[in-house]
C-alpha cells in the first residue's frame, strides 16, 4: 500500500500573495451582466418538453388515467404514468443513508398506485412546446380517490392516525438514539435545577433563485445519454441514476451540472424529474427537458427542519450544565430521500452538545412519515435544529437562573487545552478557542453599554432583546470509512485533478461544485498561490462528469476542507516533479530549488532560474527530463478527510418590538466566525452574510405550513414570507483564526456556519425581549400576531403550543 | 401553456377597447397586469381574451380642471410618486403609491387598474375615501361619474357595469395634511391593514383598507376625534376603536389583531395630519 503523502496543516512560512486576500469573484461579471449559463438556458435540435400533473391530493388512490384528450393534441408525443415505469422495471429513488431497521417505502418517479403528498407526480406530458405539454396536463382525467392523510410529525405517530405507507407500520421510518442515557439520567439525580423546552422547528421551503430544470439527450448510435440537471453533485446523481433507477451502464452517462443558481441543500438529491427525462428521452428518441414553475419548486423540493423536541437541561446551582436530554419527531415527509435519515440523526444528534463540556448527552430521535413533501438536507441540515436547541435551552436555562446568557456560556466553554474533545455524542472536535470569539463580539456590540440601553429602554416602554448563539458545526464530512459506518452509500472524500498546459496555464478539475459558493475565485487563488503565478493563468473546471471523473460534490460545508485540500495534495504533486525538472535544468538538487512568483531558482542565486513556463513547456516536450522521468505535468488526488472540521463563533442579535404591533426589527446583528485561515475574506462574508438573512428568515418570516388534510398553506411568495434587504441592518462581522490541525489548508467550512449560528441568536433575542413580559420561552416564527399576542399576556403557555 | 389559452387584442383607442369588450364578455381589460396576470398563471382566472388598454393614450397624463386633480386611469404607481401636479393637489396620493409593491410594480400597475380591480387589501382605496374621490366610468353606450362612496361595494366589487372601462380618477385638491400608514403582509407586501387620515378645514376624515372586505371610513374614530388632534384625543379615539366583528381572519393576521392594527395605525396615522 501506497503511504499517503502528510496532509497536516503547516502554516504558510511567510506572506501570501492570493490566498487571504479579498479578491473580487471571477464569475460574478458574468452572472451580473446576465451571462450565466443555467440548465434552462440550454436548448438543442429536436428538444420536446416535459409537464408534470401533480397530485392536487395528500394522499389518493390513483384509479383510472384517462389521457386520451392530452394525446389528441396535436404535438403531444406521450403521457407517462407511473404504470410506464414499472413496466420498464425502473428502479425507485433510492435512499443514500441508511440507518438500523430503516422503513424505505418504494418511492417511484411517477406514482403508482397512491399518491403521497401534494406534488407528487401522477402523470406526464412530453410535448413539442412547454405551452402545449401544460395544456395537454389540464386534459388528463384522473379518478383520484382520496385517502386519509397527515402532515405532523407528532400527529402521525398518534393512535388511529393515517398510515402514510403500509411498509412503515405506525408512519415510523426510524428511531434512533444516541448518547449515554443512564449517565445522563444519573447526572439529573444530581441538578439543582432542570430546565425543560418544548419546540418547533419548523419547516421551510429552500427557495433557490434558479428553479429546478433537467434536460436529458440520447444517442442511440451509441446508447449514450448527457444529463444536464441543476445538481450540486453530479457525480451523485450519475451513481444513483446509473445504479439504482436507470440501470444505465455508469460510462454511458455524463452528467453536466452548468451555472447553478443556488441550492442550499435542494439541488443534492436525486429527483423524480430527473428519471422521467432520461426514460423519456430514450423512449421517444428525442431530447426532453423540464423546467420547474415556482409554484412546482413550492410543492416539488426537498424541504427543511421540521422537528418537534422535548428537552430537558441539568444545571448545578452555580450554572454549570451537567446533562442534557432530548426526544425529537422529526417529520420526513412522504418519502425517503437521498441524505435525509443522516439528517436528523448523525447531522443532528452528534451536534446537541454544543460548544459546552456536558457530563451526558442523550437524544433519541424518532424519524415519521407524512403526506408532506419529503424533507432532506436544507443549508446546515440537522446542525441548526441541534444549535436551536442547545443555545434556546441554554438562553431560556441563564434566564430562568437570573444569569447573564454570556456569562452562562462562558462558564460552560470547552477550554482550548481539551482539544481534540471527545463530546459525550461521538465526535472528536478537532480544534477551537471559544472565549476570543465571544468576548471579540461582545467587545464590537458594547455589551455592557447596551445592557444599560435596554434597561433604561424597559422603563420607557421600549424592549430590546439581545440573543446569543455560541454555536459549533460539523461540516467537511468526513472520513469515508467512518460515514460508511454510519449508513452512508457513498464515500465522502474528494478529488483534483491539477493539468499543467505546455504554456503553463493550469486547469483544475474538482469534484466539488459551485452554485454560488465562488469556487472559479477560491480555488484558482489556491493553485496560483503554489507557484506565485497570475490567477488569470488557472481555470477551475467542475459539475461535469465528463470532464472530470470523480467526486462527491458541494453540500455539507465540504468545498474547502475536502475539495480545497484535495487540490492542495495534487498541488504539491505538480510541484514536486516541476521542482524536479527546473533542478534538471538548473543542475541543481531538487531540495536547492524554491518557488516564488512563477519563478523556480536555486536558493540563494537570484538570477538565472527558470520560470512556470519554461518548465511546463519542458515537461510536454520532454526534450531534456530527468532520467526516467514519465512526461506531462498532471496530477490527481483524492482526499479522504481524517475527521470533520468544526467551525464555531459567537452570533449576537439585537431586536425591537414595535410594542404596538408586534413587529420585530433587527436593529444589530455582530458575529465573530471561527472557520480557520481565511482563502478569500470577500468570499467569507458573501457566505456569512447570505447564511445570518436565511437563519434570521427561519426566525422572524418563514414557514411552510400545512393544514391537518396535508394542503400547503404557503404555495407561494404571496403566502412564503423570504428575507429582504430592508428586514436587515448591516452585519458587523469579523473573525478569529484557529486552524483545523488535520488537513492540509487549515480551513474549516463557512458556507452554514451563518444559518446555523443565526436562527438561534434572532430566537433568543426576541425572546430576551420578552422576558419583560414574563415569558422564559416563545417558539418562533415569530410573526407580528404572536409576539403581540405575547406582550399582551392573552396566550397561555406558548410555548408549549405546536405552532399550527 | 402556464394559463388557460385566451385572446388577445390590443386596443388603439379607447372606443376600440370598449367596443371590443361590448363584443367580449368574457375579456378582461390588460392594464398593468400585476393582479391579473398572476391570476391567470395560477388558472383562478381564465378569461377568454384580453384586451390591451395598456398603450392608450386617452387613459394617460395627470391634469387639473380648477380644484380638480384629474388622472388618467392609466397612470403608473411610479408617476404618482413623482408627480409634482399629484404632490401639490393630493400629496396623499404619493404618500399611499410608495407603499405599493416595489419598483417594478410601481413602473407597470395602475391606478385605474386598483380602483376597477378593488382588491381589498389595495392600499389606494383608503386614501380615495378621505379624499372623496369620484370615478369616470365609459362605456360604448356613454359615460358616468360615481363618488367614492358609492363605488367600491365589497371584496372584488365595484359599481362598474358590464362593459364599463374606469377612465379618469378625479381628486378634489386636498385641502390640509393626509398621512397614509401600512401594516403589510410580510410576504405579499399588501397592507394587513392600511389607513389613510385627513385633515382638512371641514373636519377630519379617516378610511381603513385590508382589514376587511372593502375599504370602509372608520367614522368611529372621525367621530370620537370632532376636530381635537390633540394627542390625548387621538389615544383615546383610536384605541379599541374598531370592532373585529366584521373584519377578515386569516392564519397571519386574526380579525381581532387587524382591529388592534387599525386602531394603531389611526392613532400613527392622525399624529401626522395633526
Amino acid at each position: 500500500m501506497t503511504q499517503l503523502p502528510d496532509s497536516n496543516y503547516k502554516a504558510p512560512d511567510g506572506p501570501q500573495k492570493y490566498i487571504g486576500k479579498a479578491v473580487k469573484r471571477v464569475e460574478d461579471p458574468r452572472f451580473i451582466t446576465g451571462q450565466g449559463h443555467y440548465t434552462d438556458d440550454i436548448n438543442v435540435h429536436g428538444q420536446l418538453h416535459a409537464a408534470m400533473l401533480r397530485s392536487p391530493y395528500a394522499h389518493a388512490k390513483i384509479g383510472q388515467i384517462d389521457a386520451s384528450a392530452a394525446l389528441a393534441l396535436k404535438g403531444v408525443h406521450a403521457v407517462l404514468t407511473g404504470q410506464d415505469l414499472a413496466d420498464a422495471k425502473v428502479g425507485s429513488i433510492p435512499t443514500g443513508w441508511l440507518l438500523p431497521d430503516l422503513k424505505i417505502p418504494p418511492h417511484p418517479a411517477i406514482a403508482h398506485g397512491e399518491v403521497h403528498y401534494v406534488g407528487d407526480i401522477v402523470a406526464v406530458v412530453i410535448a413539442e412546446s412547454r405551452a402545449l405539454a401544460e395544456d395537454a396536463v389540464a386534459l388528463i382525467e384522473v379518478d383520484l380517490e382520496p385517502l386519509d392523510a397527515v402532515s405532523l410529525g407528532s400527529q402521525a405517530l398518534a393512535q388511529g392516525a393515517a398510515e402514510v405507507h403500509p411498509e412503515a407500520p405506525g408512519n415510523v421510518a426510524f428511531n434512533w438514539e444516541i448518547g449515554d442515557a443512564a449517565a445522563a439520567d444519573e447526572l439529573f439525580k444530581q441538578a439543582d435545577h432542570v430546565v425543560s423546552l418544548k419546540i418547533r422547528n419548523h419547516r421551510l421551503v429552500p427557495n433557490a433563485i434558479e428553479p429546478r430544470a433537467s434536460l436529458a439527450q440520447y444517442q442511440r448510435s451509441s446508447e449514450e445519454f448527457t444529463l444536464h440537471t441543476t445538481s450540486q453533485n453530479p457525480h451523485i446523481h450519475r451513481l444513483m441514476l446509473a445504479a439504482f433507477v436507470l440501470g444505465i451502464p455508469e460510462h454511458k452517462l455524463r452528467v453536466i451540472s452548468p451555472d447553478v443558481g443556488g441550492g442550499f441543500g435542494s439541488k443534492i438529491f436525486q429527483y423524480p424529474e430527473e428519471v422521467i427525462v432520461l426514460f423519456a428521452a430514450k423512449k421517444l428518441n428525442r431530447p426532453v427537458k423540464w423546467a420547474a414553475r415556482r409554484s412546482e419548486s413550492f410543492v416539488s423540493d426537498m424541504q427543511g427542519r421540521d422537528h418537534e423536541s422535548e428537552a430537558q437541561l441539568a444545571l448545578s446551582k452555580d450554572g454549570k450544565m451537567l446533562a442534557l436530554k432530548v426526544d425529537t419527531i422529526a417529520n420526513m415527509g412522504a418519502y425517503l430521500t437521498t441524505f435525509a435519515p443522516a439528517v436528523p440523526t448523525y447531522l443532528y444528534g452528534t451536534l446537541l452538545n454544543g460548544v459546552y463540556k456536558f457530563g451526558a448527552v442523550h437524544a433519541k430521535v424518532t424519524g415519521v412519515f407524512t403526506n408532506t413533501v419529503p424533507v432532506d438536507a436544507y443549508r446546515g441540515a440537522g446542525r441548526p435544529e441541534a444549535t436551536y436547541l442547545v443555545e434556546r435551552i441554554v438562553s431560556k436555562a441563564a434566564s430562568e437562573l437570573g444569569m447573564d446568557a454570556a456569562e452562562i456560556r462562558r462558564k460552560n466553554f470547552i477550554q482550548p487545552e481539551d482539544f481534540p474533545y471527545q463530546t459525550p455524542v461521538a465526535l472528536v472536535y478537532d480544534s477551537g478557542n471559544y472565549e476570543p470569539a465571544l468576548d471579540k463580539a461582545l467587545g464590537m456590540l458594547g455589551y455592557q453599554d447596551l445592557l444599560k440601553e435596554q434597561a433604561e429602554g424597559r422603563k420607557n416602554g421600549r424592549y430590546i432583546g439581545i440573543g446569543f448563539s455560541t454555536y459549533v458545526e460539523a461540516c467537511g464530512l468526513a472520513p469515508s470509512a467512518l460515514v460508511g459506518q454510519l449508513g452512508a452509500q457513498a464515500g465522502q472524500w474528494e478529488s483534483a485533478v491539477v493539468r499543467v498546459m505546455p504554456t503553463g496555464k493550469i486547469e483544475v478539475l474538482t469534484g466539488s461544485h459551485s452554485h454560488g459558493q465562488g469556487h472559479e475565485t477560491t480555488f484558482a487563488q489556491i493553485a496560483a498561490e503554489e507557484f506565485g503565478i497570475p490567477m488569470e493563468d488557472v481555470v477551475i473546471v467542475h459539475g461535469d462528469t465528463g470532464k472530470m471523473p470523480f467526486g462527491w460534490g458541494t453540500y455539507g460545508s465540504r468545498s474547502a476542507a475536502v475539495g480545497g485540500s484535495a487540490l492542495k495534495m495534487a498541488l504539491g504533486r505538480i510541484k514536486d516533479k516541476a521542482t524536479k525538472i527546473a533542478a534538471h535544468l538548473l543542475e541543481a538538487a531538487p531540495e536547492d530549488i524554491e518557488v516564488a512568483d512563477g519563478q523556480f531558482k536555486v536558493k540563494g542565486v537570484p538570477e538565472g532560474g527558470k520560470s512556470f513556463f519554461d518548465v511546463a513547456l519542458m515537461a510536454h516536450l520532454a526534450h531534456n527530463l530527468p532520467e526516467g522521468m514519465e512526461p506531462g505535468l498532471e496530477a490527481q488526488y483524492m482526499y479522504d478527510p481524517k475527521n470533520f472540521v468544526y467551525p464555531f463563533g459567537t452570533h449576537i442579535a439585537v431586536v425591537e418590538l414595535d410594542a404596538d404591533t408586534g413587529h420585530v426589527k433587527m436593529i444589530k446583528y455582530v458575529c465573530v466566525d471561527d472557520c480557520g485561515p481565511l482563502i478569500n475574506p470577500l468570499v467569507v462574508e458573501g457566505q456569512v452574510h447570505g447564511g445570518i438573512a436565511q437563519g434570521f428568515g427561519q426566525a422572524i418570516l418563514e414557514e411552510t405550513v400545512y393544514d391537518e388534510e396535508g394542503n400547503m398553506l404557503t404555495g407561494s411568495f404571496m403566502e412564503y414570507s423570504m428575507p429582504r434587504a430592508e428586514d436587515l441592518p448591516m452585519f458587523e462581522i469579523d473573525h478569529t483564526v484557529t486552524p483545523s490541525p488535520h488537513n492540509p489548508l487549515g480551513v474549516k467550512g463557512i458556507g452554514e456556519s451563518g444559518t446555523i449560528a443565526s436562527t438561534a441568536a434572532v430566537a433568543n433575542a426576541v425572546n430576551d425581549a420578552l422576558r419583560a413580559f414574563g415569558h422564559h420561552h416563545v417558539d418562533m416564527p415569530f410573526t407580528p400576531e404572536k409576539v403581540w399576542r405575547a406582550m399582551k399576556g392573552g396566550v397561555q403557555d406558548l410555548g408549549q403550543a405546536a405552532d399550527d | 401553456m402556464y394559463t388557460t389559452p385566451f385572446d388577445y387584442h390590443r386596443a388603439v383607442n379607447l372606443d376600440d377597447a370598449l367596443k371590443m369588450l361590448a363584443d367580449n364578455p368574457d375579456a378582461k381589460l390588460l392594464a398593468g397586469g400585476h393582479s391579473l396576470i398572476p391570476t391567470m398563471k395560477l388558472r383562478l382566472a381564465s378569461p377568454s381574451a384580453l384586451i390591451d388598454i395598456s398603450a392608450l393614450d386617452e387613459l394617460r397624463g395627470i391634469r387639473t380642471d380648477g380644484d380638480m386633480l384629474i388622472l388618467g386611469a392609466g397612470v403608473t404607481h411610479a408617476e404618482l410618486l413623482y408627480d409634482k401636479t399629484v404632490a401639490e393637489y393630493a400629496p396623499l396620493m404619493p404618500d399611499m403609491a410608495r407603499w405599493v409593491g416595489d419598483p417594478m410594480v410601481r413602473n407597470r400597475g395602475t391606478v385605474g387598474g386598483v380602483v376597477a380591480h378593488a382588491d381589498p387589501a389595495a392600499d389606494y382605496p383608503a386614501g380615495l375615501l378621505t379624499l372623496g374621490a369620484s370615478f369616470k366610468l365609459k362605456s360604448a353606450g356613454g359615460e358616468r361619474v360615481v363618488g367614492v362612496d358609492d363605488y367600491f361595494k365589497g371584496m372584488f366589487e365595484t359599481a362598474l357595469q358590464e362593459g364599463e372601462i374606469v377612465t379618469e380618477i378625479h381628486i378634489p385638491r386636498q385641502a390640509g395634511k393626509g398621512a397614509y400608514e401600512k401594516f403589510r403582509h410580510p410576504a405579499s407586501h399588501y397592507a394587513i391593514v392600511g389607513v389613510a387620515a385627513l385633515a382638512s378645514p371641514e373636519g377630519v376624515k379617516v378610511a381603513m383598507t385590508g382589514a376587511g372586505p372593502k375599504a370602509v371610513r372608520l367614522t368611529q374614530v372621525e367621530q370620537a376625534i370632532g376636530s381635537d388632534l390633540s394627542d390625548e384625543n387621538i389615544k383615546s379615539a383610536t384605541e379599541n376603536a374598531v370592532d373585529a366583528g366584521s373584519l377578515l381572519s386569516d392564519r397571519f393576521a386574526s380579525a381581532e389583531y387587524r382591529a388592534h392594527l387599525a386602531g394603531v395605525l389611526a392613532k400613527r396615522a392622525l399624529m401626522r395630519v395633526k
